[in-house]
């Protein structure tokens, strides 16, 4: 479980997230949409302590997160971003495997696990051989998910990780997640801007605007009982390919 | 870190300077070579006295720093100089006055060697003879004669503004020349007047008259000894011998000589050696008729190839020893981060031979100030790219890093250094290339490397010298980017080789 609470951040006249408190559920997966500049980003970096919010605090578990056990904390925490933030010096293998390594653990232990998440994320080994310069966008992606799950952390945080992906991919990445997170019980936090993607992975939808929540809940609570107009007009702005059967016809 | 090692052994290799007995010194130009050589072979043919000859250290402020820090015993100096150049009298003092001036820095200047080495104007000795002109006075009686004047004795106010008011000489401002070509334009006959330092070789040669200065506006620029004090305790013997060349050398005979080196190529052992009527088998530095690529491959060649190599390695690995650490601080500590960039961006402006006379009186006239020199002048380009190499790093890759939950120094070991790792050592080549340059100005500074070629071929104005110097210089300076290239690929991962342009330098 994590706790987000009173926590707020502005960079000099501009709020990036007003006073929140919310509550992420342990083995739930929750969504963060909202348009661009919301505070979605925000809200996840201050959760892995990347930022510092001005006021407020965050809870992992039953431990608030200080400076001083940051680092300890991160090891219990998997950070994802778009393109899988690899390291372009490493090859896939030594990004997967760099803080097993740094921490010590034998290396038995690391080849059994890269085995594990290799299947898992249906990766070859050729490509675990390479530099990230020489993968494809979706594989970039399955290595940043493998470096995120090395240490099997209880928390998996995602800041629009199939973002940049073509259709098929991105769909087959979709089924691959989904079912990693219901398997391994994972507590997840989910950033989209993609109300799809929101609709498929999320237990709970938490809609942003502005730095602030306008609307915490499942699929049919923001279709059904929106809490403002907002939630309608942003959840329809999204066009999709098909016709679609609630446009009034004229 | 490999490059360290190298830098060390080298270090190793590097021959050890063993004191001497009696260290004379000279200055960057043909006279100064060859009073300073005659200095050392007087001192050599004492008994039991061993001598060296640190030749054209530099200009007047570094051989005098090098004699108040002991580097030096003695070398060849003019009175109107230490007058106004090195005690900054305003008016003329005598030999007396002088020497109660410089006791207090434990120096002291004797023995006239018997010439003059002044400004004066000359003009053809035909036409001199034709009008009758013997002094300075007698050119005013001939406003048509054509004038033209080195660029420097015209701008000083004791070079010709004053010299015009004090002969109330009717001549309009005079046109300027270079001193090298001013020979030539009399020769030829565009002009018939030019100013000259009394003893230059080329005033016999082109049969000039020398006009005498008669109301004496010009200072003696006597040719004396500058010495430590300690020096007639110490060396009794030697000190005697050097006193007996008081007087010796007439303006004539030091015309002579200069000649000898100048027109003919002679070298200063040898030319001393004449003039002290004795025979050495001295090498022949400066014969025109060797051959370039005798020259170039001459006996010092790797002497000075190892010497040079020392310099600019050993400046370099402590240039990256203390660079690459305040690169990393200037880029982690944001307050820090200007002031360092400032301080060693402020150090590369300052010219070479202004920064050598002041790290002279600090660090020995030698090697060892060439050393911190050329240091200080690598660690701009290693700071500044350390500096961006780290600092522009995406910041995905450093947000990356933190949230993997690895500390600091991990951070900084295992992904920000080898990310800047290519632009780092672009920063290590340039110093590297900059220094290799930069290292020719030791030998003005008894350092030793290819700029010995180089100032002596400048003091000499033989070309052919100063190739022998320059382009090995230059060679060696293509081999340093070459070998750089080559480690580039050897170091850098294979995954930055072809990395997005923000990494690279
Ligand atoms: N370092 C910063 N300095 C100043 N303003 C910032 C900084 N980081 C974020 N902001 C601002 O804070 C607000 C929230 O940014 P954030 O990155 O959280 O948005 P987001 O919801 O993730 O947007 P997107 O969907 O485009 O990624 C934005 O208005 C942004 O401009
Ligand atoms: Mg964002």
């Amino acid at each position: 479980m994590i706790c987000v609470e009173n926590v707020s951040k502005t960079y000099g006249k501009q709020t990036a997230l007003a006073s929140t408190t919310l509550v992420f559920q342990a083995g739930a997966t929750t969504v963060l949409i909202g348009p661009s500049g919301c505070g979605k980003s925000t809200l996840l970096r201050i959760i892995v302590g990347l930022i510092r919010p001005d006021r407020g605090r965050v809870l992992l578990g039953a431990q608030a997160l200080t400076a001083d056990n940051a680092e300890v904390m991160r090891h219990g925490l998997g950070y994802v971003i778009q393109d899988g933030g690899l390291f372009p010096h490493l090859t896939a293998e030594e990004n997967v495997t760099l803080l097993a390594r740094f921490l010590k653990r034998s290396s038995e232990a690391i080849n059994q696990r890269v085995t594990a998440l290799s299947d898992l994320v249906q990766l070859s080994r050729t490509a675990l051989s390479r530099y990230p310069k020489d993968l494809s966008g979706g594989q970039r992606q399955r290595v940043g998910l493998m470096r995120a799950l090395m240490l099997d952390p209880a928390i998996l945080l995602f800041d629009e990780p199939l973002g940049a992906l073509d259709p098929i991919t991105r769909s087959e990445l979709q089924t691959q997640l989904k079912n990693i997170f219901t398997d391994l019980k994972k507590t997840v936090v989910l950033v989209t801007h993609d109300m799809g993607e929101a609709a498929y992975f999320g237990d709970e939808i938490v809609l942003l605007r502005e730095g602030r929540i306008v609307q915490q809940g499942s699929l049919a609570d923001l279709l059904e009982r929106p809490v403002e107009p907002y939630v309608t007009d942003f959840i329809r702005a999204q066009r999709s390919p098909l016709p679609s059967f609630e446009e009034p016809v004229l | 870190m490999r490059i360290l090692i190298a830098c060390w052994i080298v270090l190793l290799l590097t021959p050890t300077v063993f004191a001497q007995e009696l260290t004379v010194g000279s200055k960057r130009f043909t006279e100064s070579y060859i009073l300073g050589e005659i200095i050392q072979q007087t001192a050599e043919a004492t008994q039991g006295t061993t001598a060296v000859h640190k030749q054209g250290l530099g200009n007047t402020g570094i051989v005098f720093a090098a004699l108040k820090g002991g580097s030096i015993d003695v070398y060849p100096e003019y009175v109107g100089t230490l007058d106004k150049e090195i005690l900054k009298n305003k008016a003329p003092a005598d030999i007396a006055t002088l020497n109660r001036q410089l006791a207090p820095m434990g120096l002291g200047v004797a023995v006239p060697l018997g010439f003059n080495n002044t400004y004066a104007l000359a003009m053809p000795e035909e036409k001199a003879e034709a009008l009758g002109i013997r002094t300075f006075s007698d050119l005013a009686k001939h406003p048509e004669l054509k004038i033209a004047l080195s660029q420097e004795f015209l701008g000083r106010a004791d070079g010709w503004p004053g010299l015009q008011k004090a002969y109330r000489l009717p001549f309009s401002t005079p046109r300027g020349i270079d001193h090298g070509l001013s020979y030539e334009a009399i020769a030829q006959g565009q002009i018939d007047i030019t100013d000259i330092y009394t003893t230059d070789a080329k005033i016999d040669r082109y049969k000039l008259r020398v006009l005498t200065d008669d109301r004496k506006f010009f200072p003696s620029y006597e040719a004396v000894l500058l010495y430590r004090l300690d020096l007639p305790q110490r060396l009794p013997k030697t000190w005697a011998a050097l006193q007996k060349l008081e007087g010796k050398i007439s303006e004539k005979r030091m015309i002579a000589m200069n000649a000898e080196a100048e027109l003919e190529g002679k070298s200063f052992a040898t030319i001393a050696a004449g003039f002290l009527n004795k025979e050495v088998n001295a090498p022949t530095t400066a014969d025109p008729q060797q051959s370039f690529l005798t020259k170039l491959f001459g006996d010092d060649f790797w002497k000075l190839t190892t010497e040079h190599i020392s310099l600019v390695f050993i400046s370099l690995g402590f240039g990256v020893l203390v660079g690459v650490p305040l690169g990393i601080w200037a880029a982690r500590v944001p307050r820090a981060t200007q002031p360092i960039l400032s301080i060693v961006g402020v150090i590369q402006t300052i010219p070479s031979l202004a920064l050598l006379a002041f790290l002279i009186p600090l660090f020995q006239i030698g090697t060892p100030s060439a050393l911190v020199a050329l240091f200080l002048y690598a660690l701009l380009p290693i700071v500044r790219n350390t500096y961006t190499g780290l600092s522009d790093i995406p910041s995905s890759l450093k947000e990356s890093a933190l949230a993997l939950g690895l500390p600091s120094v991990a951070r900084l070991r295992l992904i920000e250094l080898p990310l800047a790792a290519r632009t780092i050592l672009a920063g290590i080549k340039t110093s590297a290339v900059i220094n290799v340059g930069t290292a020719t100005i030791a030998a003005f500074i008894g350092a030793g490397g290819y700029g010995e070629r180089i100032a002596s071929g400048l003091a000499l104005n033989d070309n052919a010298t100063l190739l022998a110097g320059a382009i090995p210089a230059a060679v060696l300076a293509l081999l340093v980017q070459f070998g750089f290239d080559v480690l580039d690929r050897w170091l850098i991962p294979a995954g930055l080789q072809t990395q997005s342009p923000s990494l690279e330098s």
